[in-house]
């Protein structure tokens, strides 16, 4: 069956509160899930209390702050820090978003952060993203051509053709839309999930791909592709504003045009 | 586990199936707007109808082959969406495959009843 609970060992326990405001008249709470594999222990909530006058305006600005300054073992990724390489991704205040683009005023009341949701938790809010990777790798995510390439130039493409891949290429595989699809939390094993369909769709819609019936051959399957219940989590979630569920309906789209 | 991720992820390849599911399902869900509301209305329509009443109104033909085309949209999309559920949320193999194997059972069963019950009070004097 599909799991709706955690296992004994994954339960959230209350953990310990750090202050470090120093009496602030600007203070704000952040409520960290965390999670040590080597100490054998349950994950725990951890509480930071930071002054926010002498921090950045970002989660990830926060969650620095509190590496740097109060609790060095806290373990999360990030790289580019402006919404670009896909690090950050985490559960902030009940959605999937990236932490460096995430405004903490938004947040009202305490920030509550937790790793991407449904995954295998490396240490604290650094998931395990093999599966998906995996998915990612299996779409074949290259351009595939039967025409020789041309000694002297590259393969053409008109703006018209380029226009298609718009809302498509921005994706940088964050994982946010499929860790909230609820379809992926319970078939991730199966189910290619709205990331994985939207990159496999960049590659359907790109006019220089001659490889298009083998994608969709390779799609075409009562998971892989058809867990998609359209249920848009992952268009609401994407930080990016792209549009997986529109993507998953065009090669839905496509399978009919051929079929029928 | 010890199965590289691709190898688990490529798996036992493409079932190239689901397609004709997926737009039967649309289909159905389709026909079945204006059946359930000529379905409801009618049974309104017959509130307080005497046996007789009753019986003549489902002999008229046209009745007659609606009634049948919403019993088998009707069951024939139970089918199918019931599959998706318990595919989605049922993992163990052999569960999931008698509830597929009692789900057809079911649902073709309750859709040849319906139709013969039609039937049998159309074509019956
Ligand atoms: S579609 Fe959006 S949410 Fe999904 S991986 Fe790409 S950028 Fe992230
Ligand atoms: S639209 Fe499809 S991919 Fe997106 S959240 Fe829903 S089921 Fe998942
Ligand atoms: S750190 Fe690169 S997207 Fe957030």
């Amino acid at each position: 069956m599909a799991e709706f609970t955690l296992p004994a060992n994954s339960k959230v326990r209350k953990g310990k509160t750090f202050d470090a405001t120093a009496d602030s008249a600007n203070k704000k709470r952040f409520v960290i899930y965390r999670y040590d594999p080597d100490s054998g222990a349950n994950p725990r909530l951890d509480t930071y209390e930071l002054d926010m006058d002498r921090c950045g305006p970002m989660v990830l600005d926060a969650l620095i702050k509190i590496k740097n300054e109060v609790d060095a073992s806290l373990t999360f990724r990030r790289s580019c820090r402006e919404g670009i390489c896909g690090s950050c991704a985490m559960n902030i205040d009940g959605t999937n978003t990236l932490a460096c683009i995430k405004a903490i005023e938004d947040i009202p009341g305490e920030v509550k952060v937790y790793p991407l949701p449904h995954l295998p938790v490396v240490k604290d809010l650094v998931s395990d993203l093999a599966n998906f990777f995996a998915q990612y790798a299996s779409v074949e995510p290259w351009l595939k051509t039967e025409t020789p390439a041309s000694r002297d130039r590259e393969r053409l493409q008109s703006k018209e053709e380029r226009t298609k891949l718009d809302g498509l290429y921005e994706c940088i595989l964050c994982a946010c839309c499929s860790t909230g699809c609820p379809s992926y939390w319970w078939n991730s094993d199966r189910y290619l999930g709205p990331a994985t369909l939207l990159q496999a769709y960049r590659w359907i819609a790109d006019s220089r791909d001659e490889h298009t019936g083998e994608r969709l051959d390779n799609l075409e399957d009562p998971f892989r592709l058809y867990r998609c219940h359209t249920i848009m989590n992952c268009t609401n979630t994407c930080p990016k504003g792209l549009n997986p569920a529109k993507a998953i309906a065009e090669i839905k789209k496509l399978l009919i045009t051929r079929a029928t | 586990m010890l199965r590289p991720p691709i190898a688990r992820v490529r798996g036992l390849g493409s079932a190239k199936d689901g397609v004709r599911q997926w737009w039967a399902q649309r289909v159905t869900a389709v026909a079945l707007v204006p059946l359930t509301l000529w379905f409801i209305a009618s049974v309104l329509s017959m509130v307080g109808a005497d046996y007789a009443g009753v019986v003549a109104w489902i002999q008229s033909p046209s009745v007659t082959v609606l009634f049948i085309l919403f019993f088998l949209a009707l069951f024939y999309h139970a089918q199918l969406g019931m599959q998706v559920i318990i595919e989605d949320y049922i993992h163990t193999e052999w569960l999931k495959f008698t509830s597929l194997i009692v789900l057809s059972f079911t649902t073709i069963f309750l859709g040849i009843v319906c139709t013969f019950a039609v039937l049998k009070v159309s074509l019956g004097s």
